[in-house]
């Protein structure tokens, strides 16, 4: 028995000492539609020329996880390498009466609902596996929603780093300064997934949030 | 005759309201199941909730992975709208720690949290000092 114990705590000792830093785990999470598909397809064409994920004005186009491996994003001569894990907008309602106003069939609509409640219940799952996590916001509509809350709260309560992304700056209603007052406590910055506005600014916050890591 | 109908129904729509007051002691000894299992009998009920104090934010996520394997399992639940408002303390120090004291004594009683089932509840619109939720029309 004490040699059992013994013997873990050497492994664990060693395993710390000599393990090499990995891919950096970085979630994006929000609301349905804020845009997070997005920009994880903007972060992959900058820097590995693919998509990661199919987008839509649809709500809930993204129902499962999607990942992509080592993308490695340099910024003044420093690499880092990420594992970018997309995940389905989080909700608190789904009504599959809301996408037959996208001419979707009723059978198709309810399939979509249902994958979607799947999707963010996986979500949330995936929370604690993340090693930062970048929220992203719609800066055109109302940042007070419980869902924003809730997300940041929980990740605050699991000490995951957090950056707040706000997005669709190109939008006329776009109010940055309003996401930032909602969330005082954290580094806001907005940008344009779809333009590519302000993208040099969100990779040198991402570096910012790397560090917290 | 179209007309007479839906004034009959919005008649009924806003006779079939009811508000739950829940104060904190209702779930205060409650652990996460215990407490999302309360609200989510009385939403069940088509009863908005207002709930003394807040849940937290695990409790929070726990509450919507709850109601996300109803959706569809339960005819005609589509989910909840939910809204909490707090003291906002800014950046005051001071306040902020007699706060985080009052909160250890007596728990979350400065907060109110309004729950309801989302064929219900159309929305929920919060702002720092305010909240205001619209009906859907019935």
């Amino acid at each position: 028995m004490v040699m059992k114990i013994i013997r873990n705590f050497a492994r664990r000792l060693f395993s710390g000492l000599f393990k090499k830093r990995g891919e950096i785990k970085l979630g994006f999470y929000g609301p349905p539609n804020a845009g997070k598909t997005s920009l994880a397809n903007k972060i992959c064409q900058d820097w590995i020329g693919e998509d990661l994920g199919s987008v839509s004005k649809i709500p809930h186009e993204t129902r499962e996880i999607q990942f992509k491996e080592k993308v490695e994003i340099e910024k003044d001569g420093k690499k880092i390498e990420f594992k970018l894990v997309d995940t389905p907008g989080i909700a608190t309602k789904i009504d599959f009466e809301d996408f037959l106003k996208f001419n979707l069939g009723k059978k198709e609509a309810k399939e979509r609902a249902k994958e979607a409640t799947q999707g963010i219940i996986e979500s949330i799952k995936w929370l604690d596996d993340m090693d930062a996590v970048v929220v992203v916001i719609d800066s055109s509509v109302n940042p007070y929603s419980q869902v924003n809350v809730t997300i940041i709260g929980n990740l605050a309560a699991r000490k995951i780093p957090v950056l707040i992304v706000a997005n669709k700056i190109d939008l006329k209603k776009s109010d940055v300064k309003k996401i930032s007052g909602a969330f005082p406590e954290y580094d806001v910055v907005g940008i344009s997934a779809k333009s590519g506005k302000n993208m040099e600014e969100f990779y040198e916050a991402l570096f910012k949030l790397v560090k917290k890591v | 005759m179209k007309t007479k109908k839906s004034v009959k129904k919005s008649k009924k729509g806003v006779s079939d309201l009811t508000i739950h007051f829940m104060p904190y002691s209702e779930i205060a000894y409650e652990d996460a199941l215990g407490r999302i299992k309360k609200i989510m009998g009385i939403v069940l009920q088509n009863k908005v909730i207002l709930l003394q104090g807040k849940l937290k934010s695990e409790e929070e996520t726990k509450l919507i992975e709850h109601t996300m394997t109803l959706i569809g399992n339960i005819p005609g639940f589509q989910g909840v709208e939910i809204a909490t408002i707090s003291n906002d303390f800014g950046k005051n120090l001071f306040n902020k720690v007699r706060h985080n004291i009052a909160r250890i004594l007596i728990g979350e009683h400065d907060s109110v949290t309004i729950i309801g089932p989302a064929s219900v509840v159309k929305e929920i619109q919060r702002d720092p000092k305010k909240i205001e939720f619209m009906l859907k029309k019935r």
